[in-house]
């Protein structure tokens, strides 16, 4: 039945549970929608044959609609709407709800191009890589103009804004390969703005991984575009951390400086000199650093300037993945804290 | 004078014959210079026509660019610089002032038994300002290439190096021309309805377009304040939408969708009361519920106002404002819904007269119920995240746009031909016609549905080889429907010149406008007029006096 209505609405493959589930309110709503407008057509035509004209001066009797016939109409609509409202909502709760413990890929878009960003170190242009049957996380902005990251087969689609760090999350259940989309017009070039997704097994994934950090190595022993020291973005944020100076005046050790620690930072509720606490997620860290006078930390001056124009994408990116490494909490795979030495 | 011996009046001897508001004064300057509400509602007709027709061939050309995935006439740059044209045109410079500035001015002051509106003058200035404003848009959008899409998002319409501040210019002097247009409908129906017109009385179409010009008053300066925001901010580089000097860019589309959203209903409403006109007329019956029509249409006009959010629901509006949006565009669906059923209900043991107007009513109701409910399909949150942005979305408005309020245009074109000009247009051709609108209207874009769902973007100057049959049939549905169109033109045309004399009241109607003579004296009445009759009663005391 679901792969019926499926190829008769034209609809994509799913490559997720969550498609799935969509994809059956979808039905619901589509095929109410075709019966009430046809019903509504058959009615109306019944009735231009049923009582057609005899003559033009024809007199007919007065009919009034009375409550006793609007307020179950109004009800019953109503009803089916909010039904339809109720469970989409539901559903839509779900897919702005990521799970803990998700696999992040960082997305940078720019015109007319998709970046994904690994912690693990690699990155990829136009190809998102992700294993299957695991919730995976992308926290994705943009460089320049609006974009809108769009995969039909997940039936997800979120704007991908400059200067806002948004998420969106899925965990794709099937093998295969589906294509992304570019949804928010963003130029001359914007039907060109596409890409692949690319779900693999377990296993598969975990060759791949190996594979993209050994080119990311051969690819500096040839010369290439010098990646950083270390193919690991924690590793990459402490180098860029060093190179710009933040430890000037943040430290790593808790220990209060010019500016705050940036030990147990993520994902602390920050108080701020105007009051209002915020949670230090990805979007006020990356906030932070273009914007630093936005959000000023409450007991601290206002002297950072601001990183815009010196940060790319990804050297952000792996600052805000180092300063994740920094949290109390040990992470899923409990990683030690990494040492820094904080330069001279 | 039609009571006499229609199609024999001599031409020559207008002695006999009392002058019209056409032949009052046959000057070009009379024309030009008119506050007659009659003129300046053709005026207003002759030019948004204008607008459609090149919206149209704009429109035209992109279906025939995606016969093919790659290029096929036009390069990319061309192909965005075209669709932003056809949004701007047919939005701003046809579907908005069209039914309001054409039927409307023409209609509104006879429906209610006044001579003129309450501002004649600021009537004829209202036109001006919409005739200078579109001479903007089109020769910046022409010289200088707009290709941001009609909704100028931000960032991108700020870095656009192409024509943006004059074209936004141009429509914020459009802009003024839709307030002053509702501001003198709203003061016209509250001071100048004739002795005895209560409220509840009232003409439905008059109601439809108090409640537009409600709209158009509240809304547009918003749109004024987003489009001047835009321009000053391209001109002067304020940074206003600039996250990274603290701007926001989705600001912007608070504010665009503020308007755009009411402005949906600027275009729907009055085409809904042609529609509640046209079915009593042609079904000689009352409205299955006259308080249905109005109180709706008040209700669309008030709750049109809080339900810009749901063209933002991927755009990183809260869970929470997402979930608020869609239900209260769920509310404005009831609205509708309410319609429909009294449209229908009026149906019911009418004497149905099968003419082209209701011919088009027809049409309108399947479609416009089509394209009422994906709208809540698209307000229904979980839905939209994979429908934005895509043809399912354009499908879907232009099932309400063209599906519903052009096929109303259409009707009351029809409706109100032998009013305007007292000459009745070929009966045959007319359903010819309007069977090729229905039937290309439907064949161009129910495919764009399917295209929608199968995930095609919209905007896509190039798109993956496996939409294009889709595309092509949506195509050739687009010729099926300028067939219609153009075969329309010319029956109408010649319908103008040597078309058989209509008589006052071809349809004997019982609704307010056909009191006075076809067309019109050049203030509206011979005599004080007297509306002591419901404009909807055709009972056996009230059909038996037309």
């Amino acid at each position: 039945m679901n792969e019926l209505l499926r190829r008769l609405l034209f609809l994509p493959p799913q490559a997720s549970r969550m498609a799935e589930d969509i994809d059956g309110l979808h039905y619901f709503v589509i095929l109410a929608t075709m019966f009430a407008s046809s019903l509504v057509g058959v009615v109306a035509w019944t009735f231009i044959v049923r009582f057609r004209q005899r003559t033009n001066r024809d007199a007919t009797v007065r009919v009034e609609s009375t409550l006793a016939f609007e307020v179950p109409m109004i009800v019953g609509v109503l009803s089916l709407f909010l039904l339809w409202w109720v469970i989409g909502f539901r559903q839509f709760l779900r897919i702005s709800t990521p799970p803990p413990n998700t696999l992040d890929i960082y997305v940078a878009a720019k015109q007319w191009m998709w970046k994904f960003s690994y912690t693990e170190g690699p990155s990829a242009v136009e190809r998102l890589t992700v294993p299957a049957g695991r919730p995976v996380r992308l926290i994705m902005t943009s460089r320049d103009v609006i974009h809108s990251l769009y995969i039909p087969a997940l039936r997800l689609k979120q704007d991908v804004i400059p200067g806002r760090y948004v998420t969106m999350w899925f965990t794709a259940d099937r093998p295969g390969t589906y294509p992304i989309y570019c949804a928010e017009y963003c130029g001359v070039s914007h039907s060109r703005m596409r890409g692949e997704l690319v779900v693999l097994s377990d296993e598969d994934y975990g060759v791949w991984l190996a594979n993209s950090e050994a080119q990311a190595v051969a690819s500096r022993d040839l010369g290439g575009p010098a990646p950083p020291s270390d193919s690991n973005l924690t590793s990459v944020g402490q180098a860029v951390a060093v190179h710009r100076a933040c430890f000037a005046c943040h430290t790593i050790d808790g220990q209060r400086h010019i500016g705050p620690t940036w030990r147990g930072l993520y994902d602390s509720s920050v108080k701020l000199t105007d009051g209002r606490t915020v949670i230090a997620d990805e979007a006020y860290l990356t906030k932070s650093m273009m914007e630093p006078r936005a959000d000023i930390v409450d007991g601290f001056n206002p002297v950072m300037p601001s990183y815009h124009a010196l940060l790319t994408e990804p050297e952000t990116a792996a600052l805000v993945e180092f300063i994740k490494s920094l949290r109390d909490v040990p992470t899923a795979s409990g990683v030690a804290l990494p040492k820094v030495e904080t330069g001279p | 004078m039609s009571a006499t011996t229609p199609g024999l009046i001599p031409q020559g001897g207008a002695l006999s014959l009392p002058p019209t508001f056409v032949n009052d004064d046959e000057s070009i300057r009379s024309w030009l210079l008119t506050t007659d509400h009659k003129r300046v509602g053709i005026l207003f007709f002759v030019a948004t026509a204008l607008m459609m027709a090149l919206g149209g061939a704009f429109a035209l050309v992109l279906r025939i660019e995606h016969l093919t995935p790659e290029r096929t006439i036009v390069d990319a740059l061309a192909y965005n610089r075209l669709f932003t044209m056809h949004g701007v045109v047919m939005v701003f410079l046809f579907m908005i002032p069209a039914i309001p500035g054409a039927f409307g001015n023409f209609l509104v002051p006879i429906m209610i038994g006044a001579k003129d509106v309450a501002f004649p003058r600021l009537n004829i200035a209202s036109f001006y300002l919409y005739f200078v404003g579109a001479v903007v848009v089109l020769i910046a959008m022409q010289a200088g290439g707009l290709d941001t899409g009609w909704t100028f998002y931000t960032p991108y319409s700020v870095q656009s190096p192409s024509a943006v501040v004059p074209t936004l210019m141009g429509l914020f002097i459009v802009g003024w021309s839709s307030i002053l247009t509702g501001l003198n409908f709203i003061v016209t129906v509250h001071t100048m309805r004739a002795k005895g017109l209560g409220w509840m009385r009232m003409p439905l179409f008059v109601w439809s377009i108090y409640g537009t010009s409600i709209i158009q008053v509240l809304a547009t300066p918003v749109l004024g304040l987003a489009v001047a925001l835009v321009a000053i901010d391209h001109g002067f580089d304020w940074g206003l939408f600039d996250p990274a000097r603290g701007g926001d860019p989705v600001l912007f589309q608070h504010l665009f969708w503020f308007y755009s959203h009411p402005a949906v209903y600027i275009m729907i409403l009055p085409a809904m009361g042609v529609v509640s006109e046209v079915v009593c007329t042609f079904c000689r019956k009352n409205p299955f519920s006259y308080r249905a029509i109005v109180y709706s249409t008040l209700g669309i006009a008030f709750v049109g106002f809080l339900t810009w959010g749901h063209h933002m629901f991927v755009a990183g509006l809260s869970v929470f404002d997402a979930g608020a949006f869609g239900i209260l565009s769920m509310l404005v669906g009831i609205f509708s819904a309410i319609k429909v059923f009294t449209w229908v209900g009026t149906m019911y043991r009418g004497s149905i007269a099968f003419k082209t107007p209701l011919l088009y009513v027809f049409t309108f109701l399947f479609l416009f119920v089509f394209g009422g409910m994906t709208g809540i399909a698209v307000a229904t949150t979980s839905l939209d995240v994979h429908w934005h942005d895509t043809y399912f979305v354009v499908a879907h408005f232009h099932f309400i746009m063209v599906g519903g309020t052009l096929t109303a245009y259409f009707a009351g074109l029809h409706y109100w031909f032998p009013k305007v000009t007292g000459k009745l247009y070929s009966e045959r051709w007319g359903l010819l016609a309007a069977a090729l609108v229905s039937a290309g209207f439907f064949v161009t874009f129910f495919p764009q549905f399917l295209l929608g769902n199968a995930g095609m973007p919209r905007r896509y100057y190039d798109y993956p080889p496996e939409y294009q049959t889709l595309h092509v049939i949506s195509t050739v549905g687009s010729w099926v429907l300028a067939s219609g169109m153009l075969i329309t033109v010319g029956y109408l045309f010649w319908a103008l010149k040597s078309g058989q004399d209509a008589g006052n009241n071809p349809w004997h109607s019982a609704s307010y406008e056909w009191l006075t003579r076809s067309p019109p004296p050049p203030h509206n009445f011979d005599d004080t007029p007297v509306f002591a009759s419901d404009p909807y009663d055709y009972t056996e005391t009230g059909a038996t006096q037309r």
